[in-house]
């Protein structure tokens, strides 16, 4: 019962349209997600300017990504949660709490019977916070889903009782150092691979993107559906290989501050060489770990049942419900999941600090939403993607190192990352207008 | 058609309430093997509340529904569906911001042997069904949301037949289209009929039905007025039905017909 009218063959149309059209629609590169790029482009530019060359530099932008591996992992999170038309204002605190509970089981806890830097130590207290923040998730689920308590009353009410549970669990007390082994999860000159292993992951991630888009067009084929041109194939696996290997080379390009580098070489009975000793930092661990959590989630929102129902509910709560989806369970499974990034967040920033403080993770529920909707989510439900929050989140952190190398206050910060959100969306909403 | 074999449905004596209103009361329809049955009934008339009984959305809180002369409990539109039961609704139901494919399988997705989503196999029956019914849809990638309103239609009536339904529930199934799309869906009905499914048809509004069914009920403050063969009745007598409850002579008299 069509109206033929209304309808485009896709095969077709790809030989229309002025060259930049075809080869966007040969690429089916999303236009949205490049326009972010092309912000996050002007923002480092413009930095880069202002501040006279200080802002891409291998040292800042491996700094930039170490920074924005905390709120991007929640913002993963973050996306499923604003997708079902739901909104999770706890995940500050769910990361203070977890962060807290971990510090302690691994300061204070678990040395006593397993005695200090065992190797065992950060594994069990990683774990434990996972189990923790996932069984805070999934009781505000639960209340939101089978009291219909409105999330966003659920989560401010988390955002209060798990602040105030983190100050209780040592009557406000900082908790320091971590263990050797957790504080790697931070970041810094040990919690990085180093030059090989960059290269090898590079690598890898270079025939994974290969292995994937041949894959693509296989299935494609066997099923007899339209294909990219295959120009469109090459140009794709030559863009994906050159942006991994070109953020190895810029983190390889970040090397030990010297003190480091002249301790390593006294410890290790090293020359020291005439021009300083030269050690890659390679990529850093909270950012292989972020890296990790957006394609596992990226798996999980479009490769999965699971996923595709939190896409359904968004898009009408009613027809999934109607379809026989248990839209209910499926609420606490997504808070769930989000009370355990917040815990691999919490692990992120507690090594990054060395310390497990209960004004961990303050305001970054704000963060998180932000990024998540300046990526692309839409608040109405329905509509987000993992990669555009992580990129959002990227966004959200150039900014606010950009401004820090300008020596801006903080207060003004604040003011700018606020400004930038609203705009942020309003630019948003008006593309989505035109695009209908 | 009534007097061969046993009837596909039966609905027995149904009741049940919101908050101390009764939304139907004692009401009885049954629906036979490859038969269009009409249920009608002014806006609130309690039609639409049966049918969701029958498709799961409601709870019963009196009553026996027999599928094939068995009784069958269904709780929950996944009941429902496991009696091959599958329904359109008024508001088509279709996750606006997914494709077809997506839409088709809401909730039974196919997977690969990974326990992943198998988009291929989805997208490539979907293509399939929909070729059958609207050789002219080819926005397969699309979100729904971009769709036309027969074209929506279209894909909440390939959701329901891609599953081999035996009874088909269509809840208004022609007021959101135009005339042209109107007569593609009463092609559809003819056809399903053929492949020897009930169907019920819901509409407030007669003429929308009355030629594709081969019998109505109707439906008054949450009762049954009665039955007719469409060939026994005229629409005038029908519209008496629903307006007044007064039930013509060649109908037969429910619960809630006018006394006289």
């Amino acid at each position: 019962m069509a109206d033929t009218t209304h309808s485009t063959t896709s095969g077709g149309a790809s030989q229309t349209g002025n060259p930049v059209t075809r080869f966007f629609r040969a690429t089916e590169i999303d236009t949205r997600m490049l326009g972010m790029i092309g912000a996050l482009l002007i923002i480092w530019i413009g930095f880069h300017i202002l501040t006279g060359g200080l802002f891409l530099t291998p040292r800042n932008l491996w700094n930039l990504s170490v920074q924005t591996a905390s709120v991007a992992v929640m913002a993963t999170g973050m996306v499923l949660v604003i997708v079902t038309r739901n909104i999770d204002l706890s995940v500050g605190s769910i990361l203070g709490f977890t962060g807290m509970a971990m510090g302690v089981l691994q300061a204070r806890l678990l040395p006593e019977w397993l005695g200090f830097d065992h190797p065992a130590i950060w594994i069990i207290a990683l774990a434990c916070g996972l189990v923790i923040g996932g069984l805070i998730g999934a009781l505000h689920g639960l209340i939101i889903a089978f009291l219909g308590v409105p999330s966003f009353i659920v989560t401010l009410g988390g955002l209060l009782v798990w602040r105030g549970a983190t100050w209780f669990v040592t009557s406000g007390q900082t908790v320091a150092p971590m263990d050797v082994n957790f504080r790697l999860m931070g970041g810094g000159t040990e919690g990085s691979i180093g030059a090989t292993w960059s290269w090898v992951v590079g690598i890898i991630a270079c025939l994974a993107i290969a292995i994937a888009i041949i894959n693509a067009r296989h299935q494609r084929k066997r099923f007899h559906f339209p294909r990219r041109p295959i120009w469109a194939e090459y140009f794709l696996v030559g863009l994906g290989c050159a942006v991994v290997l070109g953020a190895v080379m810029i983190a390889n390009d970040y090397y030990w501050p010297v003190n480091i580098a002249r301790r390593y070489a006294e410890a290790n009975n090293i020359a020291w060489p005439e021009g300083g000793l030269l050690i890659s930092q390679g990529i850093a661990v909270p950012v292989l770990m972020a890296i990790a959590v957006g394609i596992v989630m990226t798996f999980i929102a479009t490769r999965l049942r699971f996923g595709r129902y939190v896409f359904a509910i968004g898009g009408n709560p009613e027809a999934a419900e109607l379809a026989g989806i248990k839209t209910r369970w499926v609420t606490v499974k997504i808070f769930a999941l989000m009370g355990i990034l917040c815990a691999i967040a919490a692990a992120i920033s507690t090594a990054r600090l060395n310390a497990a403080t209960n004004a961990q993770g303050e305001l970054d529920e704000l963060y998180t939403i932000a990024a998540a909707v300046i990526g692309g989510t839409s608040l109405a439900g329905g509509i987000g993607s993992i990669a555009g929050a992580m990129l959002g989140a990227l966004v959200m952190q150039s900014l606010q190192s950009g401004m820090v190398l300008l020596g801006i206050d903080t207060p003004f910060q604040r003011i700018v990352v606020g400004a930038v959100l609203v705009v942020a969306v309003w630019l948003d909403t008006v593309y989505r207008a035109r695009a209908k | 058609m009534t007097d061969q074999t046993n009837p596909l449905v039966e609905m027995k004596n149904i009741s049940i309430s919101f908050g101390g209103i009764h939304a139907v009361e004692n009401a009885s329809i049954d629906l036979y093997p490859g038969e269009v049955v009409a249920l009608l009934g002014h806006n609130g008339a309690g039609k639409s509340t049966l049918i969701k009984i029958l498709s799961g959305a409601y709870r019963r809180d009196e009553g026996d529904i027999m599928i094939n002369g068995e009784a069958a409990d269904i709780r929950t539109p996944r009941d429902a569906k496991k009696f091959g039961i599958e329904t359109i609704y008024q508001t088509l139901a279709v996750a606006d911001n997914v494709d077809a494919a997506a839409n088709l399988y809401l909730g039974r997705e196919l997977q690969t042997k990974w326990g992943t989503l198998d988009d291929v196999a989805m997208e490539a029956n979907t293509r399939k069904v929909m070729g059958r019914l609207n050789p002219n849809f080819k926005r397969f990638k699309e979100p729904v949301k971009a769709l036309s309103g027969g074209q929506r239609q279209s894909v909440a009536i390939a959701r329901a037949i891609l599953f081999d339904a035996r009874i088909l529930i269509m809840d208004e199934p022609t007021a959101a289209l135009g005339p042209q799309e109107t007569a593609q869906v009463g092609d559809l009905i003819k056809q399903l009929k053929q492949d020897g499914i009930g169907i019920f048809l819901i509409s407030h509004d007669i003429h929308d039905v009355f030629d594709l069914a081969d019998r109505v009920f109707v439906m008054k403050n949450g009762k049954v007025v009665g039955q007719a063969r469409t060939q026994d009745v005229t629409k005038d007598e029908v519209l008496g039905m629903i307006i007044l409850g007064k039930v013509p002579p060649g109908a037969t008299p429910g619960p809630g017909a006018m006394r006289v």
